[in-house]
């Protein structure tokens, strides 16, 4: 039997604001409250009594004035007139691709090198440790100047590859590695998109994006229906050649009705012209970012494989599986559980150290924007405040990506 | 047929006979070969690919090495004795290492200092590190700070002496105040330190008592090279923890209020690159101070690194906090304790220990981070190779022997630590 006392009730004290833990948090966070307005306060008055001594401002105004500065690598139209804003969009489209880009190349070397590292052969796992350790302790900014080095002084300059003797080929007889960057052929429309214009390439890339996914969803119903077969009789069709159609007939068709050709990279003058120019910046960023996060990621895959354990693949041959089936069907969907959300906070990571470009003036968000804006117009704080919110809204989607992943994976227990 | 009997045997053996070898290629090292190079098909592939990739870097980068020029005064000398081999142009390293460690300002008489504060470092870190030295040897690691700070910077002993009284007095406080409140003997200790370091204003800018131990002065802007690294990864890494520590109790916190500060706090940091906070150090910072007081770009560096690296280590601590088992909480509770006694008693000693390799993580990848000071014009190692080395007439071109260097620099300290931290989670593992 339980007895429920009243707490006392007492005239109030003050001494309760400190001792009764009714009060107590309530005075804690009264104190804090205090704390934190003060030192906001002390900072703010700190900044408006600099700021109006040396006769500045807040004014977001110099994102409409024109920047005045040429960007080299941008993926939409801009010149030195376009307004300060538009280069720090530039920049952000810059951001996004060398963090698209190395994201993609960062993941397959993890997963080979995660993979590669558990491997029965002695010699490619020891390779594969040495791989691992190596760059996951050396800075990333020293490979990023050590890969910015290999591209500008190794690499031979375009003219030689003048002359009847030349000293350097192009690769192939298509593709060009200059000091200045890497030419490769360029594809082009030339027929239906190829009269529109300025856009025809943007369209005709999403045209063909939307083939792509026409195909993906016919596989999508080739498997599904396989799968029914095979429930209802126990005999699975075979989908490989159906599938494989599906996916490269539509696409292939497409490119030949649109007279997809590619403009291959010529020497002309003193530089190659036509083709993509992919900078050497933008290769020394993304490649090491790549094989830098790639060490970080074969290590989360490593941990996600051995996480699983060896019973699970045991009891899975026991019942007649198939090894490769086993990997598809057993192992990966426990491991990727384990794998996924270090994965996307290696990406996050790829997206924020994407902000060294600065060092080899590729020209990110923070290189125009935090860079030759900020040094230009003088406005640090507006600048590093859009810069720092740029990022943070980045991270946040990100997190909340990875927080419904983590909500839809969990294991559902009963 | 009683022939067949056991009795009427007519041959027994009596002993056992020695087992045959295996067959040759099913022992020593031809089993070993077969069995971890050469299993099948798609691993000799492998195999044979890996020797290829081994030999071609190696047969590359050796006769470079080998090769390498270690005494020339100039890129152009040493390729005049080179005389259009392949080598390594060494020589740079051996010219130019004084830049290279510790900047190119530092005055060249007092480079015993630095090195000395460095040498006192392992003697400071070492009861930290490894638990079964005698205990009484965190004292010296309670001085060296200290110690460090005259050391590098110079200037009068007093400055330091006095910091360290006034810790000492505000710690002597903090500990006589402990019984009635936690609360109330932080804050007596932190009063009591202030006074004393405030009795300084006292002393006047000639008294004699500032020319004891008097050595040269260096300005902070003098530092520079793999010393800048050192220092701002050492320093940053301790001030960050007991922070992070903070941070990862209030955002544990049921005050609503203190919960929030802490989790806009970490997760502002988090969302950010390093390089926009040290943007902030270097162009903005300055106008969150007093206008006038001039904090020079070393401290401003110091503090957002520090809070950068504090935002990390509050997570990782709030996994261990959050690995914790309920029940520790509940018997912390049950046995009356009150929550700072709770927290330093039970809770934090356990959840630290959870989160050791998580640490150990974030102050290798801060110590990392340091590079990145050179964007903002520090002449930290890479800072020193990309500015006055790379561009001086001399050695303008060297390339791979100056950043291979600074890798390797790197590489040791950063495999050391992460070597540390496993043989340490080994010796903290309590199960079996």
């Amino acid at each position: 039997m339980t007895i429920i006392t009243d707490p006392p009730k007492g005239s109030f004290r003050l001494s309760m604001l400190l001792n009764d833990t009714r009060y107590r948090s309530l005075t804690l966070q009264a104190i804090a409250a205090i704390l934190l307005a003060l030192i906001i306060f002390y900072l703010a008055n700190n900044v408006i009594t600099n700021l109006q001594r040396l006769g500045l401002n807040i004014d977001f105004s110099f994102l409409g004035a024109p920047a005045g500065y040429d960007i080299n690598q941008r993926l939409i139209e801009y010149t030195s007139q376009s307004t300060n804003l538009k280069a720090a969009f530039v920049g952000i489209l810059n951001t996004l691709l060398v963090a698209g880009l190395a994201c993609l190349m960062a993941t397959i070397f993890g997963v080979l090198a995660g993979v590669l590292r558990l491997s029965n052969n002695w010699l490619v796992s020891k390779l594969m440790s040495f791989y691992v350790e190596i760059f996951r302790n050396i800075p990333v900014l020293i490979w990023i100047l050590i890969i910015y080095g290999i591209m500008t002084v190794v690499m031979p300059a375009p003219r030689a590859f003048r002359g009847e003797d030349a000293e350097a080929a192009m690769f192939l007889g298509i593709s060009a590695f200059t000091n200045r960057g890497v030419y490769i052929p360029g594809p082009e429309f030339t027929r239906i998109f190829g009269e529109m214009g300025i856009l025809s390439a943007g369209i005709g890339w999403l045209a063909a994006m939307i083939v792509l996914i026409g195909s993906f969803f016919g596989a999508r119903t080739v498997t599904q229906r396989a799968t029914r077969i095979q429930e209802a009789t126990g005999v699975r069709p075979s989908t490989l050649v159906t599938n494989l159609a599906i996916w490269f007939l539509p696409i292939i068709g497409f490119f030949i009705i649109t007279g997809l050709t590619f403009e291959i990279p010529e020497l002309k003058g003193f530089n190659f012209k036509g083709g993509i120019k992919i900078g050497a910046p933008l290769i020394a960023i993304w490649f090491a970012l790549s094989i830098y996060t790639g060490a970080f990621i074969a290590e989360n895959v490593r941990a996600g494989i051995q996480a699983v354990s060896k019973g699970q693949t045991e009891a899975a041959a026991a019942m007649g599986i198939r090894p490769n089936r086993i990997m598809s069907l057993v192992v990966l969907p426990q491991a990727l559980r384990v794998i996924i959300p270090p994965l996307i906070s290696q990406y996050l990571n790829i997206t924020k150290n994407s902000s060294l470009a600065i060092l080899v003036g590729y020209a990110d968000v923070t290189a125009t924007l935090g860079g030759i804006t900020l040094n230009q117009t003088g406005r640090a704080i507006e600048c590093i405040v859009l810069l720092m919110l740029f990022y943070l809204i980045i991270s946040l989607t990100i997190s909340a990506v990875v927080n419904v992943y983590n909500n839809s994976t969990k294991l559902k227990e009963r | 047929m009683s022939d067949t009997s056991a009795n009427a045997v007519a041959y027994v053996r009596t002993e056992t006979v020695p087992a045959s070898l295996p067959p040759s290629n099913a022992a020593g090292p031809a089993k070993w070969i077969k069995e971890n190079l050469f299993a099948g098909v798609g691993n000799s592939i492998l195999t044979v690919l890996a020797i290829l990739a081994i030999y071609l870097v190696l047969s590359n980068s050796m006769p470079w090495i080998l090769n390498g020029i270690w005494q020339a005064p100039t890129l152009a000398a040493c390729r005049e004795i080179l005389d259009g081999n392949s080598g390594a142009c060494f020589a740079v390293l051996s010219e130019r290492w004084h830049q290279l460690l510790f900047g190119f300002k530092y005055p060249a008489e007092l480079y015993w200092r630095p090195s000395l504060a460095f040498g006192l470092l392992f003697v400071a870190l070492a009861p930290v590190l490894f638990f079964d030295l005698p205990r009484k040897l965190m004292i010296f690691t309670g001085l060296y700070p200290f110690l460090a700070f005259w050391l590098i910077w110079g200037g009068p002993i007093f400055n330091p002496i006095l910091a360290l009284v006034g810790l000492i007095v505000g710690y002597l406080v903090f500990v006589r105040l402990e019984k009635s409140s936690f609360a109330l003997a932080l804050g007596g200790g932190i009063v009591a330190a202030v006074v004393v370091w405030s009795l300084s204003k006292l002393i006047g800018p000639d008294s004699a008592i500032l020319s004891i131990g008097k050595l040269d002065s260096v300005q902070s802007r003098d530092l520079g090279g793999f010393m800048l690294n050192m220092m701002l990864g050492v320093t940053c890494v301790s001030l960050s923890l007991p922070l992070g520590i903070a941070l990862a109790l209030g955002r544990q916190s049921s005050m609503p209020l203190i919960k929030y500060i802490c989790v806009i706090f970490i997760e502002f940091i988090r969302g950010v690159p390093l390089i926009t906070l040290l943007f902030v150090a270097s162009v903005m910072l300055g106008y969150f101070f007093p206008p006038g007081s001039g904090v020079d770009l070393f401290i401003r560096v110091v503090i957002m690194i520090t809070l950068f690296s504090a935002a990390y280590i509050a997570e990782v601590i709030r996994g261990g906090l959050a690995a914790l088992p309920k029940g520790q909480y509940e018997a912390a509770d049950s046995l009356g304790l009150d929550y700072a006694q709770a927290t330093r008693l039970i809770i934090l000693p356990q959840a630290l220990k959870i989160s050791i390799p998580g640490i150990v993580n974030i102050a290798v990848g801060l110590f990392k981070d340091t590079t990145l000071v050179s964007v903002i014009s520090m002449f930290d190692l890479v800072g020193m190779i990309r500015g006055p080395i790379l561009a001086s007439t001399e050695w303008n071109g060297v390339y791979w022997e100056l950043f291979g260097f600074a890798a390797l620099l790197f590489f040791v300290v950063c495999y050391g630590i992460s070597q540390y931290s496993q043989w340490l989670e080994r010796r903290l593992a309590t199960d079996h």
